[in-house]
């Protein structure tokens, strides 16, 4: 057995770059660090930080281009081979064999790890036990949900007893429930084997719970230190804004076009805002502001904003919209049920949604959120039960409700080899736009969505939050009256998805309806009323408030959406 | 010991996979025998029962004993027509490929120093079977005549007679050649297009980076692939000899033990390709085009398996000296129909030996270690 010691980490210089064609991609740059052995260590940053690389890097499945990455004092280049029986490294796609059973996953890594016969039993127990995977021992990993695939994966892993494991993006895409069991199962080998964990992460609150928090950015090391002392510096900034006369929507785009605050954001009946630092609070007539517990969100976003001092800014150009809204259901649902089979992904399913709502869809992977979204948009037909759209029958004319609405799908359907203006032209003349009318919708789509430096790069070689802003852009091309949004933000940093959400209330204050779905919990609080699917079936609705108050207790006055949602599902699981 | 665990947990894992994997047991088991039965039963370069056609203006005892002797033939099927007319319409229908038009005057001319021409009208359409039946027709036409001189006493002046005899494959069957040949083109299948296959999924899935980051070695992750998918090869060889033995009853007059031995070599050839195709090609989509390209075609058009080498313009024949299926497509045949030949078999093999060796030294020296 190779030597363990303190030095459990330890990265010195380490700079790492990328050719592909011509252009040369610096994915981290003169980093150095070490971790703290036993604990915990968050690596955040936005997408493309280079957060990946690093991870690689400290894995040894990349070679730093100059510097040293030393794991127990072993060099990432020359003692590969011992780092090996030392690590577990968990890569965000978890390269689990689908076609394989849980067990034969699990003995697969054993064998690999040269686990002892004798010991093998004991832990596969142990670990299945701890991941709740012992019913579906035998059951192909394949047919596994999201959140289970996730805990085998980090079964798998954990099998050989890593004296470091390295995580990337353990959580992303597992529902609340499977991300508290994994976070339990992390913690469990730290307390027994005194593991060490480095683990990137686009969760604000996974981070908090780390002993300290690396903030990456551009392939820099921004800052190391504990979350305390990233929030201790945004004491007396953060404030929960309220106001008599002004839709919580209303209030959130005013305050966000004040220059004295960095951010601002509807969280439950209040808005969160972030003063900038020096800034000093003015009365401002009709808002109360009450000082909060600043939180390491907070921090994470004003230290990146102070980088892009111009990038993030509400455009001015939104009237004062949203008043005369006439408040008429422009969805309706009515005991909608979806088969598959033998299998029913929808359950008798009914709900309204009214013209300029953002309306949520949540839920865990597998709760029937693309379905219904599908029967939605028309493209696919309901078994029984009414839907009715823009008051259109989807039953019967499908294709005319199609002509008003607008659909983005989870994988943002653009074409990489052409540039952002010729995705737009193109999406646009497919919906009928022609001449000075689609000139008109491309220049407006450019600038809305600040993708005018971008118009001649090919959709394919932009940024993630990009990506997403160009596929939002061509969705609405012919001014749809509703859009349905399938899974927006996941992977997106917490910076673009701020940016997203900004635009889509301004959309929703013009009076197009949103339809969302999104497993990010947090997220709901952005929208005016929402739904939560378990299994095909609606668990509960109302506005995000409604819903977390059904979680209050006495120890725990203000729950977040995510613990109203473990809340409610371990109460339906009860009965 | 210990590193016996990690190969024998990767080997345990592929033939799960294969097994589990509709796709991997179609190109290994299925797309086989069904090449086997397609090339056995279905295609067949050899004229039999060809519909002719016969247009006899006058006839006497001399016409019906020559078209008799076409009777007796398992190669033509005849239909009598009335007139040249008629036959011309039907040979424009393909109804038959050939006329064979006997002339009032042919029994009379039949004996004169300048015999009875008998005029034959081949379609040409398919070049290949027009060439057959014309000289299979031929054929007949002199032995009739032949017979008919000795009946007369006057054996018939030829300054040569060419006495041929087909050796080896004596009845002429094409499948007897085919099927040994077809043999190198199901080893590449399940060599070359599956072991790509297989490995760009682990890179697709992310598999890949998961394995790389345990104590695995390179070797054991080559070995891991080449030890099943040798194995399943070998399979396909024996099935394809079992079939080839025994439900087609082609002749195998060389021995069994060779086979064995170069089908081995072959498919070393074939593993080597398929690894080096997947350390370029890191999704299946790429791994299969071009394996299909470099490996599968080539041995089918250029291996000497159909079309024959030495009829290829010398810029291509050149060319296939690069292909491993040419040197094991001349050993099966060999093997299969005329004996162990060592003047065939040795440097065959010695040209597979090297191109086995080549294509492994690259992959192990390419293989990856790390993601880049």
């Amino acid at each position: 057995m190779p030597p363990v010691n303190d030095k459990t980490l330890t990265l010195h210089s380490v700079s790492k770059s990328f050719v592909s064609g011509r252009a040369i991609t610096h994915a981290v740059k003169n980093v150095t660090f070490s971790i703290k052995p036993g604990h915990i260590t968050a690596l955040v940053g936005p997408d493309g930080a280079g957060k990946t690389t690093l991870l690689r890097l400290a894995a040894g499945l990349l070679l730093p281009d100059s510097g040293t990455v030393s794991v127990f004092s072993l060099d990432s280049d020359k003692q590969s081979e011992q780092i090996r029986h030392l690590i577990g490294y968990m890569p965000q796609r978890f390269g689990l064999y689908e076609d394989l059973s849980v067990i034969e996953n699990l003995n697969l890594y054993a064998d690999l790890h040269q686990l002892a016969e004798k010991d093998r039993q004991q832990r596969f127990i142990q670990l299945t036990k701890m991941s709740g995977l012992s019913p579906f021992n035998n059951r192909l990993a394949g047919q596994l949900s999201g959140g289970m695939k996730q805990k085998l994966g980090l079964a798998c892993t954990l099998l050989s007893q890593p004296r470091l494991l390295l995580l990337d993006e353990p959580s992303v895409g597992v529902d609340p429930l499977s991300r508290r069991e994994l976070w339990r199962i992390i913690e469990q080998q730290m307390e027994q084997n005194g593991m060490t964990v480095l683990m990137s992460t686009a969760y604000m609150d996974e981070a908090e719970r780390c002993s300290e928090v690396i903030l990456m950015d551009a392939g820099e090391c921004l800052q190391k230190n504990t979350p305390d002392f990233f929030k201790h510096k945004m004491l007396g900034l953060c404030f929960a804004a309220r106001a008599d006369k002004q839709s919580n929507r209303q209030l959130q785009l005013y305050l966000s076009q004040q220059d004295e605050f960095i951010d601002a954001i509807i969280q439950g009946d209040d808005v969160h805002v972030v003063m900038q630092q020096g800034a000093t609070l003015e009365n401002i007539a009709g808002i109360q502001f009450e000082s909060i517990e600043p939180r390491l969100e907070d921090a994470f976003i004003a230290l990146l904003k102070s980088r892009y001092k111009s990038a993030v800014q509400a455009p001015a150009a939104l009237a004062q919209a949203g008043a005369s809204i006439v408040t008429e259901d422009i969805i309706q649902v009515d005991r909608v049920d979806r088969w598959f089979g033998q299998f029913q992904a929808v359950k008798a399913l009914s709900f309204t949604v009214k013209r300029g709502e953002i309306f949520g869809l949540l839920g865990a992977n597998g709760a029937g959120k693309t379905t219904t979204f599908r029967m939605l948009c028309g493209l696919l037909p309901v078994s029984n039960g009414q839907l009715s759209v823009a008051g259109i029958d989807l039953r019967t004319a499908a294709a005319k409700a199609r002509a008003r609405i607008g659909y983005m799908s989870q994988k943002f359907s653009l074409y990489s080899h052409l540039s952002v203006r010729q995705n737009l032209v193109f999406f646009s003349s497919a919906y009928g736009l022609r001449n000075s009318r689609q000139q008109q919708r491309v220049k407006w789509a450019l600038q809305f969505y600040e993708l005018e430096p971008y118009s001649d790069t090919n959709s394919g070689d932009l940024p993630l939050g990009y990506k997403q802003r160009l596929a939002m852009a061509c969705a609405l091309m012919h001014e749809p009256e509703i859009l349905f949004l399938d899974e927006p933000t996941s992977g997106v940093d917490p910076l673009a998805r701020r940016e997203f959400w900004m635009r889509t209330n301004q959309l929703a204050a013009t009076g197009v309806t949103v339809l969302v779905t999104t497993h990010f919990m947090e997220e709901a609080e952005y929208c005016d009323r929402l739904i939560i699917m378990v299994e095909g079936d609606i668990l509960t609705m109302g506005t995000p408030a409604e819903i977390k108050r059904q979680a209050q207790s006495e120890n725990r006055q203000e729950p977040t959406m995510e613990d109203a949602f473990i809340h409610l599902v371990t109460q339906q699981a009860q009965q | 010991m210990k590193s016996q665990m990690r190969l024998k947990g990767l080997i345990y894992k592929e033939f799960l996979q294969i097994w589990r994997d509709p796709s991997s047991l179609a190109i290994a088991f299925v797309l086989p025998v069904f090449l086997l039965l397609l090339f056995g039963y279905g295609v067949s370069l050899d004229a039999k029962h060809v519909p002719i056609g016969w247009v006899i203006e006058k006839p006497t005892a001399s016409t019906s004993s020559f078209s008799n002797a076409f009777a007796h033939s398992d190669y033509f099927e005849s239909t009598f027509f009335a007139d040249m007319e008629d036959a011309e319409f039907a040979l424009q229908a393909r109804k038959i490929n050939a006329i064979i038009h006997l002339r009032e005057d042919f029994s009379r001319q039949l004996f004169k120093p300048q015999p009875a021409a008998i005029q034959i009208i081949v379609d040409g359409v398919d070049a290949n079977t027009a060439r057959l039946i014309s000289g299979y027709i031929q054929g007949t036409w002199s032995q009739w005549l032949n017979q008919k001189a000795e009946l007369r006493g006057t054996p018939l002046q030829q300054p040569v007679i060419a006495d041929h005899r087909i050796w080896y494959n004596s009845a002429v069957l094409s499948k007897d050649y085919l099927i040994p040949g077809l043999i190198a083109v199901i080893m590449t299948l399940i060599g070359a297009l599956l072991t790509a296959l297989v490995f760009a999924r682990e890179w697709e899935r992310g598999t890949m980076e998961s394995l790389l980051a345990t104590p695995i070695s390179t070797q054991e992750i080559l070995l891991g692939k080449l030890i099943p998918y040798y194995l399943l090869g070998m399979g396909g060889l024996l099935l394809s000899i079992a079939m080839a033995v025994f439900l087609f009853q082609v002749p195998l007059r060389g021995s069994f033990w060779v086979l064995l031995f170069t089908g081995s070599l072959f498919l070393f050839v074939a593993l080597g390709m398929g690894l080096l195709i997947s350390i370029v090609a890191k999704n299946q989509f790429v791994a299969g085009q071009i394996a299909i390209i470099i490996t599968f075609l080539p041995a089918f058009i250029m291996s000497g398996f159909i079309f024959d080498i030495s009829s290829m313009p010398e810029a291509i024949q050149g060319l296939t000296y690069l292909i491993g299926a040419r040197y094991f497509v001349a050993i099966l045949q060999t093997v299969f129909l005329t004996g162990n030949v060592w003047a065939v078999i040795l440097p065959n093999s010695l040209a597979l030996l090297v191109m086995a060796l080549i294509f492994f030294t690259l992959a192990a020296r390419k293989a990856p270690r790390r993601l880049e």
